[in-house]
């Protein structure tokens, strides 16, 4: 009897310096970063005031955090891909083997699409909605801490297969039948799928509270039609997310069926059906798609109207075109594979669904361009984002309009222009969108503005960079080069692989100006201090609220009479009043529940991959245990006194920055 | 009743609060419901598409027995009765209504999940395990998807009359039974589903 299942100490890749280097240097800057909490003892604050709080806006922050630190982990691997195909073509080699090249594209979109993008989006969520429809939290705190510490626990487990074991070998996607037992025996395929499992049920729970708080906790009379956008997006979103993790969630578990228990859903014998599963995942992956891009439309809206100065144009159209975007987006998902064979008529319905989204979209991007028409422009680092995202996605968009037809896309099917497609769409559409929306409401989060210097230049380098990475894949699969080839003989290609390679590094050098500006800002920190709240002359309510907001948001619910409610206060003299009187408010209290529920599930997911079936029983057991005895708990609230929320309040009124306000004359933002 | 969607979610009065927060707490439940729909959904598909592939193994007609599980469909039908019983009692505030429904319940769904587990042993003991075929697979997936959201149930019950016990009927657990209720209700739903699609339409 093993007590450790397959695992044993051959497991860690001792043989291979790259992964070995990348371990230790993580180990070792991890052990630095304890041993810093451990010197200024700090360990008390981050317990109290982090690890078991369940304040939307702190989740919030860790849940960028983690965005942020596996964003550096997917693009080394992105740096890694670039590399090698710049160099092993003809006779060279390079320096990375296909068995583990194969594992870093799959890590790379892994992490990218459920690591980093869900993440960022759902901590700007956490920070912003509850703000911005005037609540003083979520609908379900303790579920919302939950859900945090499940996508870290996922997240860990994507990180631990680079010391202990591999990772999957089949793609982000997973391939049937590569990735059954019989061609995968390897543990890579069971991190890869316990890792997004576990993940994906931290986004369900987010998605049902986000639903349910926008659905329920808005302030009086923030009705519908008068939500700011990203509120929109952000519902629509969750909707989706209720819709489609599901989905995957099934077809993961029917793998691992197929992979533990020997069961045939996505076998090639005994009665499986491989493109069962490309149906389900694309069921799930291209509302995914949405799911990350309409928060960061979103933000696109709310970066816009402030920045122009103007009410967003054609407020109703773009909550129609999101609606709209939202229920083609459970229609197209035979487009990932036209070439399966499907007849004629089923590719052409796909195909025509398909061109359709673009016609919402495009409706989006007139209504960006036209409230930005006669406004007054401030061109801030969000507003840069936003104008490098309008040009950027255009081309996308068009790419993929010409991939929407079954016979071109048969042509393109696989190649690397598909890869430049999908990066044209997501890197613009989301990332530009998650960085704007960082630098946007970082004050609001923080407490004071990002350097807007070191922003630009590195908003510049993202840009720039995107265009020499991704524009000759472009070309490179006009010539016919496939996608995840380690290595190639046609040695047209190496130019362009060269070009792409350097749009890399200059993404790179993007990446460390991003950690240069937190760097800078943090030092500058007392110049661009926030103390009004309303750094930027914002125009919906989380700009109300103080910078950072106190743990209950409002201490006086705000009423809502129109769109952008906030700037109507400010028309009508009405912005930074006092109020009158406070009240005790109820706010819920920490709690570790939600750590641990992610520790076990870790472990139980760790167990799974390596077949501890001790670990995994008592792991579960654990789990189920603490979620049983946090649910017969009525005592998860505290109050906060009236005199307490007057002291706090009056703080903040009598702040230099603040007192200024109080005269009619409104905030100037920058 | 109070119309909570304009009613701020802590107010200072804390009956209002915990009133708002209760509807709030049912609503989530419900979308938590739909969610698992889907997922039912998704295992009806797989069987829809892979529940003729017997790969030369047993069909339908060969493996069930109607009346046996007429029987077993009973006794959560009976249980789905017994737990309308609970809320009743809840509502009437008759603890010990309240608990012995409870009991009744457990047992009828016990019931269920025993002559469930029997059948599966049965099948696997004559080698047509889940293993066996594509449509083994999903046959054993979709059911037993369903009896093992019908022991959570259980556990929930066995959970509901320890807060009963040591509580009483408060407005916390009182809202705790009526999410209970729905869940078990929810899963009498996806049963007929299953007896439907499965049972009658594999033998008939």
């Amino acid at each position: 009897l093993k007590i450790f299942g397959k695992l044993s100490i051959s497991e860690i890749p001792f043989d291979q310096p790259l992964t070995m280097g990348a371990v230790g240097g993580a180990l070792f800057l991890g052990m630095i970063i304890l041993g810093m909490i451990t010197y200024y003892r700090k360990w008390p604050y981050l317990w109290k005031e982090w690890l078991t709080s369940v304040d939307h806006k702190k989740i919030g922050i860790m849940y960028i955090i983690l965005a942020l630190i596996m964003l550096l982990r997917g693009f080394a691997d992105a740096l890694m891909m670039r590399s090698q195909q710049a160099i092993a073509a003809g006779n060279s080699l390079g320096y990375l083997t296909p068995d583990h090249f194969n594992q870093v594209f799959s890590a790379h979109g892994t992490i990218m699409i459920l690591f980093m993008a869900m993440p960022f989006l759902t901590g700007l969520m956490n920070i912003v909605v509850p703000q911005q429809i005037g609540a003083r939290d979520v609908a379900f705190p303790f579920l919302n801490s939950v859900s945090l510490w499940l996508t870290a626990a996922g997240a860990m487990l994507v990180m631990g297969s680079l010391g202990i074991g591999e990772f999957s070998k089949t793609g982000w996607t997973g391939i049937a039948p590569l990735f059954e037992k019989e061609y995968s025996p390897g543990t890579g395929v069971d991190y890869w799928l316990w890792a997004v499992q576990i993940g994906g049920a931290g986004s369900i729970l987010t998605g049902i509270n986000f639903l349910v708080t926008i659905i329920k906790m808005r302030a009086p009379g923030l009705t519908l039609m008068r939500m700011p956008l990203f509120v929109w997006t952000s519902l629509t979103t969750t909707i989706l997310v209720i819709f489609s993790f599901p989905v995957l969630s099934v077809a993961l578990v029917l793998l691992a069926l197929d992979r533990y228990l020997g069961m045939h859903f996505f076998t090639n014998d005994l009665g499986g059906n491989m493109m069962l599963y490309n149906n389900f995942f694309w069921m799930w992956g291209h509302p995914e798609v949405y799911i990350v891009i309409l928060p960061a439309f979103g933000i696109f809206s709310e970066v816009v109207a402030t920045f122009s100065g103007k009410r967003l144009f054609g407020y109703k159209s773009l909550v129609y075109a999101t609606l709209a975007i939202m229920i083609l987006s459970f229609m197209v998902w035979l487009h990932h594979f036209f070439t399966m064979g499907s007849s004629p008529g089923v590719n052409t319905f796909f195909g025509i669904t398909t061109m359709m989204i673009a016609i919402p979209t495009g409706v989006k991007v007139f209504d960006w361009l036209l409230t930005m028409y006669r406004g007054r422009i401030r061109f801030t680092t969000p507003m840069y984002w936003t104008m490098g995202f309008l040009f950027t996605f255009v081309i996308g968009g068009m790419t993929g309009v010409l991939m929407s037809i079954p016979p071109a896309d048969y042509v393109v099917h696989n190649s690397l222009f598909l890869v430049a497609h999908f990066h044209n769409m997501l890197i613009p559409g989301a990332l530009f969108g998650f960085l704007a929306g960082y630098s946007y409401w970082f004050p609001k989060a923080i407490g004071f503005r990002l350097d807007e210097k070191w922003g630009k230049r590195a908003f510049w380098c993202w840009l720039v960079g995107f265009y020499l990475a991704f524009a000759p894949l472009y070309i490179l699969g006009f010539m016919g080069m496939p996608r995840r080839i380690v290595h190639y003989w046609n040695l047209s290609w190496q130019p362009y692989l060269v070009v792409a390679a350097g749009g890399t590094i200059l993404i790179l050098i993007g990446i460390i100006f991003l950690g240069l500006q937190l760097f800078v800002s943090i030092l500058k920190r007392h110049g661009n201090r926030d103390l009004t709240g309303d750094p930027w002359n914002g125009r919906t309510l989380e700009w109300t609220t103080s910078s950072p907001a106190a743990v209950y948001n409002f201490a006086v619910i705000p009423e809502v009479h129109g769109i952008d409610a906030f700037t109507e206060l400010k028309e009508e003299g009405k912005a930074f009043q006092t109020p009158d009187h406070y009240e005790d408010i109820l706010v819920p209290k920490n709690t570790v529940c939600g750590l641990i529920i992610g520790l076990t599930t870790f472990l139980f997911g760790f167990a799974m991959v390596w077949c501890i079936w001790w670990l995994a029983i008592f792991s579960i057991l654990g789990a189920i245990f603490v979620i049983i005895l946090r649910s017969v708990n009525d005592n998860i609230e505290s109050i906060i006194p009236a005199e307490q929320v007057k002291q706090i309040e009056e703080k903040r009124y009598t702040q230099t920055g603040f007192a200024n306000l109080q005269t009619p004359k409104n905030g100037l933002g920058l | 009743m109070i119309k909570t969607d304009t009613l701020p979610f802590y107010s200072n009065s804390e009956e209002l609060s915990h009133i708002g927060n209760e509807e709030i707490r049912t609503f989530g439940f419900w979308i938590y419901l739909m969610s698992d729909i889907i997922l039912f959904s998704v295992l009806f598909a797989t069987y829809a598409i892979l529940g003729r592939n017997y790969a030369d193994g047993p069909t339908p007609k060969e493996l069930f027995s109607l009346p046996y599980v007429f029987v077993e469909t009973m006794f959560l039908l009976l249980s789905n009765a017994s737990c309308s019983s609970v809320l009743l009692a809840a509502e009437a505030s008759k603890k010990i209504n309240v608990l012995s429904w409870l009991v009744v319940t457990f047992l009828l769904g016990v019931g269920f999940i025993t002559m469930e587990v029997n059948e599966f042993y049965h099948m696997i003991m004559e080698n047509n395990g889940p293993e066996r075929s594509g449509f083994l697979s999903s046959f054993f997936t979709l059911v037993g998807t369903h009896g093992f959201h019908v022991v959570s149930g259980l556990i929930w019950i066995g959970v509901m009359i320890g807060q009963v016990v040591a509580k009483g009927i408060t407005m916390p657990v009182r809202s705790r039974l009526m999410r209970l209720s729905m869940f078990w209700h929810f899963l009498d739903i996806v049963w007929v589903g299953v007896f439907t699609m499965v049972y009658l339409m594999g033998v008939l």
